[in-house]
């Protein structure tokens, strides 16, 4: 099957690129938007957003999400904050700044007109929400307050203390929730979908299971919205919630979807440590406390004193030292492999040695406990809740963790997949961050796909697309529901003595060792053999008891498991097939002599889309060559 | 990493297989608990025993375990949430217990609560009170300049206090009442406290307290038990100033516009 990557960037120049595809796309005319049904899967702020915004405009929106109410989406555990080029501190900032960051954070591996456009309509994102009563940080003159996050040097952040997820994502869901008064948004929660339907090549519906009773539903429409967040549970422990997952995501790739750059991962410097095998998560501590915080291991190998022993002198501050310029700010990639480094060195800190200090000793000296409790309050107290530790006495203990995956379902400038009428926003895709995300963009991103860019090009696709009248009594839905129902058969079936918990783990461990924060071709090698033999022994010996006609959750941790068993093996393809370094991906063979990532850009400046040719053959890696039109491909340096 | 300082617990875990089926607390016994462990990672070892036995797992609901989602529930010995200051369910730790305890574990109850199977609930009359005017009626596109609408800060900032609420219903199930004021109260107060929720304050005021009404919340009657209990501490200020907004509203507002 040829595959179709035309980006469809719009010509002319960069910055009237979106506002001229907006005057050549197609509209639909108000009184038509009522004859067409769209499908949202997710209620994150991508999926909240645009589910809220196209019934506004008028289509009937039949929104899903695997929680029991749209407002506990992962979304909500954003904490730092979000970007926008407001330029309101009056630092230099401006919408080709923001631009110019977010292409270097991501090491030169994102699309230019996408990533303009975002940094284009970040602006609109924040007056949006402070319209819909979001109670964003406020200086005393009552105008909003910013703050600096990595990988920049303008203070562009805007915050809702350490809760700006939980703000942003209510303030999408409160535009949900008057959507869903007026009749036109209907919600179904607890459901999570089991396979995307297509008709003639396009989008048409999808299966779902009802969690609470596990029957399978269908649902048809005219077109799919995926909004359904990041992978980065693959690797078992990460900061992402429990029911995140590839599921959707990958049975839309087994669907014609391509996916793009599956290896791209996002390990995030301050995390809490591992502290034990029970463990089922790890929880961020948001990277706005490196605004004030120090990060710093002891200068002597396995040095047993405690911190407040050990004096100024015999401390490493070694993001101050090795990044002179980006200092704690440094972004999260370098961030997290100086960590790894000092660790290798033998001057990791507490039980494991797999941590490093973050110190407030100083900001608290120069600011006051109040400031800084005002700051970070909630993140103290959540640190001290899980670690039993008191950060105003003693410095945290962090450690790099997964966090984010800029890898996804390719999509074009439409946000439109390699499938036609599936579009896909959020972290559920590719698109503008590249190698590496920086920090409080994820959050702009998301939203800048929901309000303002899919609403438009799905207009455009439903306006310019002859879509014959379809329902779900199609063959094709008793198709892909006949498939879930043997998937999951099969895995009631099996009935082997090891459990979902057991075969995540033993995933999770290849992954984190092998595919994590540095790889080589021999341990990508080994990798790719023990998932494979992995998914073998899964299929062999997994335990889910019960049956499907009941609130099993066991099955539903079982058919993530599955899926995760089948993307894991493509990241570590991927990973192995890039022979460069960048961003988030490091290989160890191309590194400069000091340990920082040595790109390619004659060989690898395309994002890697793979097709799926079915569970016998191996996937086919295709090229979309990225052009730098507007910024010259530098070395990335933070120093 | 498994230490020395582990410790074993007994515990009484309500089981119930649907809706409509009976319920009954049932024993339980776990080993090698680590003061680490946070309580539903104890559940999970739990679990992961059972599956092993070929039993069917404790279903119980959970997703962000960082304290933010409002998923979690449970009554742990008679305390929603456990009773711990400002703390969810997913973030109390067992170093607060210790060998040899008995922990009672049981789903929320409140009438508007229905239980789905063992210790998961139904909360959807949590949205649907919030259908009801938990939101501004600011279109996309509509916006003007965020910094065209001051705000001081200490008003910000109360507002952020009762916008801080997860939804997670421990106000209504610690509540003898079933009230489902506190969560609402927080909502109705962060935007009539707030210049841009002045517009729709009197119908949502009207509409969210008649709907909660009608959904089987019962009233408020000060017993402030969900103050208590809430792992966000919000504070039953957000109810008295609900009940003025509604005083208010009931007075000044006309059933034509209301029914618009
Ligand atoms: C702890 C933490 C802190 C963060 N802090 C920040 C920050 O400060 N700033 C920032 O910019 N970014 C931050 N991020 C990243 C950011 O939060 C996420 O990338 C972003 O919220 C993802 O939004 P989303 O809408 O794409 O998906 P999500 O919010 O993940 O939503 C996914 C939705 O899809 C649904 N879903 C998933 N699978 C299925 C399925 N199979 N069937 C049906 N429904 C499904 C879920 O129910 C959910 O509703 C943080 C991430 C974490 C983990
Ligand atoms: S008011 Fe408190 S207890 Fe009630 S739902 Fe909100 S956070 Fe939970
Ligand atoms: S699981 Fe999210 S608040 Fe407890």
């Amino acid at each position: 099957m040829a595959i179709n990557l035309d980006a469809k960037s719009p010509a002319g120049d960069l910055k009237d690129k979106w506002s001229k595809h907006k005057f050549e796309s197609k509209l639909v005319n108000p009184a038509n938007k009522r004859k067409f049904t769209v499908i949202v899967v997710g209620t994150g702020l991508a999926g909240g957003s645009a589910a809220a915004t196209l019934a506004e405009l008028g289509y009937n929106v039949l929104s899903f999400c695997i929680q029991d109410s749209p407002r506990r989406a992962h979304s909500i555990a954003a904490q730092g904050g979000i970007n926008a080029a407001k330029n309101y501190p009056n630092d230099g900032d401006s919408v080709k700044r923001l631009f110019y960051d977010t292409i270097k954070g991501g090491d030169y591996r994102a699309r230019e007109a996408n990533v303009y456009r975002l940094a284009e309509v970040s602006n609109n994102i924040i007056d949006q929400m402070v319209s819909q009563g979001v109670p964003f940080a406020r200086e005393y003159g009552g105008y909003l307050d910013n703050r600096s996050f990595g990988g920049s040097q303008v203070s562009r952040t805007f915050y809702a203390r350490g809760q700006t997820g939980q703000q942003l994502l209510l303030g999408a869901y409160s535009g949900m929730m008057k959507m869903v008064s007026k009749g036109k948004i209907k919600m179904y929660n607890r459901r999570e979908m089991m396979d995307l339907v297509t008709i003639n090549g396009k989008a048409r519906g999808i299966i779902v299971r009802n969690l609470i009773t596990g029957e399978l539903e269908k649902y048809a429409a005219d077109a799919v919205l995926l909004c359904t967040g990041g992978y980065g549970n693959v690797y078992f422990l990460s900061t992402n919630a429990m029911t995140s997952n590839a599921s959707a995501a990958w049975r839309c790739h087994k669907r014609g979807a391509a996916f793009a750059n599956p290896c791209f991962t996002q390990i995030h410097p301050t995390c809490i440590p591992v502290h034990g095998d029970y463990q089922s998560k790890l929880t961020l501590m948001s990277e706005s406390l490196r605004n004030d915080g120090r990060v710093w291991v002891p200068k002597k190998e396995n040095d047993p004193r405690k911190p407040a022993d050990i004096p100024e002198e015999e401390r490493d501050y070694y993001l101050e030292r090795v990044y002179p310029s980006f200092g704690n700010l440094a972004p999260r990639d370098v961030s997290s492999r100086q960590a790894k480094y000092r660790y290798d060195e033998g001057k990791g800190v507490g039980p494991t040695k797999q941590a490093v200090y973050l110190d407030f000793a100083d900001a608290i000296k120069r600011l006051g406990q109040d400031t800084i409790s005002g700051r970070y309050g909630n993140l103290f107290e959540m640190y001290e809740r899980i670690t039993g530790d008191n950060p105003y006495k003693t410095p945290m203990m962090i450690y790099p963790a997964v966090h984010y995956t800029m890898g996804g379902l390719w999509v074009d400038y439409n946000l439109q997949s390699t499938v036609p009428g599936l579009h896909v926003l959020g972290e559920a895709n590719f698109s503008d961050h590249g190698a590496n995300r920086l920090g409080a963009s994820a959050l702009m991103q998301g939203l800048a796909d929901g309000y303002f860019v899919a609403p438009n090009t799905v207009s455009h696709y439903l306006a310019s697309t002859t879509l014959e009248k379809v329902t779900t009594d199609d063959p094709a839905f008793k198709d892909a529901e006949q498939a879930v129902m043997l998937q999951t058969s099969k895995l009631l079936g099996v009935k082997g003595k090891r459990t979902v918990d057991d075969f995540h783990k033993a995933l999770g461990h290849i992954m984190w060792e092998k595919v994590g924060m540095a790889r080589n071709e021999a341990g990508l090698k080994s990798a790719i053999e023990g998932i494979r033999k992995l998914r073998e022994e899964f299929w062999q010996d997994v335990n889910v008891p019960g049956d499907a006609g009941h609130f099993n959750l066991e099955l539903h941790k079982a058919t993530r498991v599955a899926d995760f068993l089948e993307l894991g093996e493509l990241m570590a393809l991927d990973a192995l097939e890039r022979k460069e370094s960048c961003g988030g991906h490091f290989r160890e063979e191309y590194q400069t002599a000091d340990g920082e990532a040595k790109r390619d850009d004659e060989n690898f400046a395309h994002v890697a889309v793979w097709e799926y040719t079915g569970s016998n053959s191996s996937p086919i890696r295709h090229k979309e060559e990225l052009k730098f039109e507007y910024l010259q491909l530098a070395t990335r340096s933070y120093k | 990493m498994s230490s020395d300082n582990t410790f074993s617990l007994n515990l009484k875990i309500w089981r119930q297989k649907g809706a409509n089926a009976e319920g009954k607390l049932v024993d339980y016994h776990v080993d090698h608990v680590s003061p680490d462990m946070s309580f539903l990672e104890m559940i999970d070892v739990l679990n992961e025993q059972l599956v092993r036995k070929g039993e069917d797992p404790i279903a119980f609901d959970h997703d962000c375990r960082e304290g933010i989602c409002g998923m979690c529930s449970m009554m742990i010995d008679g305390k929603a949430h456990g009773g711990y200051k400002n703390t969810t369910t997913c973030q109390v730790h067992m170093r607060l217990y210790k060998n040899g305890d008995t922990i009672v574990v049981e789903p929320f109850r409140a009438s508007a609560f229905p239980i789905v199977k063992d210790l998961a609930v139904d909360r959807s009359a949590i949205d649907k009170v919030m259908i009801k005017g938990g939101y501004i009626s600011a279109n996309t596109g509509n916006a003007q300049d965020g910094n065209s609408i001051l705000i001081p800060k200490p008003i910000a900032d109360e507002a952020m206090d009762a916008a801080a609420c997860i939804g997670c219903g421990a106000c209504v199930a610690s509540c003898p009442n079933g009230s489902g004021m506190l969560f609402m109260g927080a909502k109705i107060s962060q935007l009539a406290l707030l210049p841009q929720g002045q517009p729709e304050a009197p119908q949502r005021a009207l509409n969210m307290v008649h709907e909660h009404d009608t959904l089987g919340f019962g009233n408020c009657t000060n017993h402030a038990e969900c103050e208590a209990t809430c792992p966000k501490g919000i504070s039953i200020e957000h109810i008295a100033r609900m009940n003025r907004e509604y005083i208010k509203a009931a007075f000044t507002y006309h059933e034509k516009t209301r029914s618009e």
